[in-house]
């Protein structure tokens, strides 16, 4: 057997021969990468945004909500009449054991104004813990406490796109914004958290105590009551024992009978945020199962052609045997040469997909990553391609008899 | 000890049911330096001698020594490192690599014998210049006449320094100038380089050029004499 160089140089001059056949048959291997690679690329965006959500919302997460109520014949939705109370969020931290932290919350849209710039946005009515359920961070200044809560303080925290419309560059801490009219002084502003897996804007937010939302914007609204309650379990094993434990314990507070439907509902959020997350990584791997179709495509391709070649080159396969090319001489050029096509149109394809998920990321917004496994695993499947589609074709012109083969027209 | 060594040479092809035998029994010898010419009509069996001689293809019966060696038990791997070692082919279709220059056309048989590609060009060039074709390195064979591309053809069996170069019917393709100028230099050839030359032809004109003809006809060796003594060998 001749040295492996040889071979390679070999294959190349006769792929030379046929630039344009060569750049044909290796155009199918470069579509079917490139498919792989920007398919994996928006796969990988698409997970990795639903995690950094699902960590912005925080972890193990439960919402408890007002149950449906029937007025005069018409059913509501939910939490349509709050039915929950400030005293409920208290009796579910002290009383289920699997719960870790609880927040009411009472929230509705408000008008904020600071000296001449208003902005209309979402007013959430809540206590501390909230904070730390929600994985929210204080930017500047601080959050209210307790007896803030108590006392039904007119403080405020802004959401950083709201603090960004009413003061600008202005620092806001300090400052008293009018909210419904109601001054209040701005005690902090929230860390930055981005748009949430619905596309809503996050930090447009203002968060104060529950009591002042209760008692002094959203008055008529929710006479003492809460629009819903936001745990979160002691860990991510409990969380199933503390849907129970809520469920029974507000069964109890509320007096419902057994047969009664219940006026409240306790949701896993993490549960759906995870489901959302498992879409996206089934949709990701399916959209780069359908983009492989496409490589093997291209590799049937190379396999044709490659026959066609040897076919074609039979009388240049009995020359090379008569002159003392051996079995393995003429199996590894013919098997080079397609993977040599192969191995090309891979790298054109993992730079042209790689361009491709640049574009769809810059044009279309979607997140894409490149991720250097997609690479390598789109490089070695080409490769696997050309020697699995290379070797029947090169193994027939291995075989042929240099008698026949000398004498083909 | 004479190059080649036949006895007792069978072939027999297996076409499903029928047997058909092609070669019925050859023994002869040839001894290093002669020019012999294989004549005989289509179907006589001459082809499938020319691949036996050639180590293209094995005999079903009887024994090949080449250079003193037993060729003709020997697999399709060890008959090409045969092939490259000891002998010469020159086609009447001449059998170039198309769009390959003449200088590659005669690197091929050094590339499968595992050569260093410098001293490739360097003895591809002076084979190259030996047949007359020196300037003409990077011609593409369908820029060659067919003269030429027989010279080309001839350069290539020449380069690997084998002792034998088998010519099937090299001037079948050719004008009857060229036809002469291809005889004179084979026969060239052998008288200053010693190459013992096999020539299959139907032609007696270029038979004329060898100086021992072998007649074959259905399978068996019917004649074998020198033109030149005018006698017969047994």
């Amino acid at each position: 057997m001749i040295a492996f160089g040889e071979i390679l140089h070999v294959s190349l001059r006769s792929l030379r021969a046929n630039k344009m056949r060569s750049a044909l048959t290796a155009l199918g291997i470069v579509i079917g990468v490139a498919a792989v690679v920007a398919m994996f690329a928006i796969g990988t965006g698409a997970s990795r945004n639903v995690e950094a959500q699902l960590a912005s919302m925080g972890t193990n997460l439960l919402v408890v909500r007002s149950g449906s109520t029937t007025s005069g014949g018409l059913r509501m939705g939910y939490g349509a009449a709050p039915t929950l109370t400030f005293a409920d969020a208290e009796a579910i931290v002290k009383e289920c054991p699997a719960v870790g932290k609880a927040a009411p919350t009472a929230s509705g849209s408000v008008q904020v104004v600071y000296g001449n710039s208003n902005w209309s946005t979402r007013a959430e009515g809540t206590t501390p813990p909230m904070l730390d359920i929600r994985n929210w961070t204080i930017g500047s200044g601080r959050s209210f406490n307790n007896s803030e809560v108590r006392s039904a303080a007119k403080v405020c925290l802004l959401g950083q796109t709201v603090a960004d419309n009413l003061f600008g560059n202005e620092d806001p801490i300090g400052k008293v914004v009018r909210v419904k009219k109601i001054p209040m002084v701005v005690v902090g502003v929230l860390g930055k958290k981005g748009t949430n897996a619905m596309g809503q804007d996050q930090d447009d937010t203002l968060i104060i105590p529950i009591t002042t939302a209760q008692k002094r914007v959203f008055g008529s609204r929710f006479q003492g009551r809460v629009s819903s309650i936001l745990v979160q379990a002691a860990d991510a094993n409990s969380i199933q024992a503390a849907i129970d434990q809520i469920d029974a314990l507000l069964s109890e507070r509320h007096r419902v009978r057994s047969e009664e439907e219940k006026d409240f509902t306790v949701m896993n959020l993490a549960e759906l945020m995870e489901a959302a997350a498992q879409s996206t990584k089934t949709l990701s791997f399916l959209l780069a199962a359908v983009a492989s179709i496409s490589l093997l495509v291209g590799g049937i391709g190379i396999m044709n052609i490659m026959l066609v070649s040897v076919t074609e080159r039979t009388r240049e396969i009995g020359i090379r045997m008569a002159v003392g090319a051996r079995t393995p001489d003429i199996l590894l050029q013919f098997l080079s040469e397609a993977v040599i096509l192969s191995v090309l149109g891979g790298v054109t394809g993992i730079l042209l997909g790689a361009a491709v998920s640049f574009l769809i990321g810059h044009f279309a917004g979607w997140p894409t990553v490149i991720s250097p496994l997609s690479i390598a695993l789109a490089f070695g499947f080409s490769a696997l391609v050309g020697i699995f589609f290379g070797y029947y074709p090169a193994s027939k012109a291995a075989a042929l008899d240099p008698i026949e083969a000398l004498r083909y027209e | 000890m004479a190059l080649i060594e036949l006895s007792g040479i069978k072939k027999t092809y297996f076409l499903g049911e029928i047997s058909v035998e092609a070669l019925r029994g050859i023994s002869l010898s040839i001894e290093a330096g002669e020019f012999v010419a294989v004549m005989g009509p289509s179907g006589s069996g001459k082809s499938t001698l020319m691949n036996i001689l050639g180590c293209l293809d094995t005999p079903t019966e009887g024994v090949y020594l080449l250079d003193g060696s037993d060729v003709s038990r020997l697999n399709r791997d060890e008959l090409a490192v045969i092939r490259n070692r000891h002998i010469g082919f020159v086609f009447q279709g001449f059998n170039l690599l198309p769009r390959t220059s003449a200088l590659e056309n005669v690197e091929l048989p050094m590339l499968y014998k595992g050569l260093p590609r410098q001293e490739r060009k360097r003895r591809a060039a002076e084979a190259l210049k030996r047949v007359g074709l020196g300037g003409r390195e990077h011609h593409q064979p369908h820029q060659l006449s067919g003269g030429q591309q027989q010279r080309v053809a001839i350069a290539r069996a020449l380069v690997n320094e084998s002792p034998l170069i088998l010519a099937d019917e090299p001037t079948g393709n050719l004008d009857s100038r060229t036809s002469v100028e291809i005889m004179e230099f084979l026969t060239e050839l052998n008288r200053t380089a010693g190459i013992t030359i096999v020539l299959v032809t139907h032609e007696p004109d270029i038979a004329r050029f060898s100086r021992r003809v072998i007649m074959v006809r259905d399978g068996l060796v019917v004649s074998d004499r020198h033109p030149d003594e005018g006698g017969m060998h047994a």
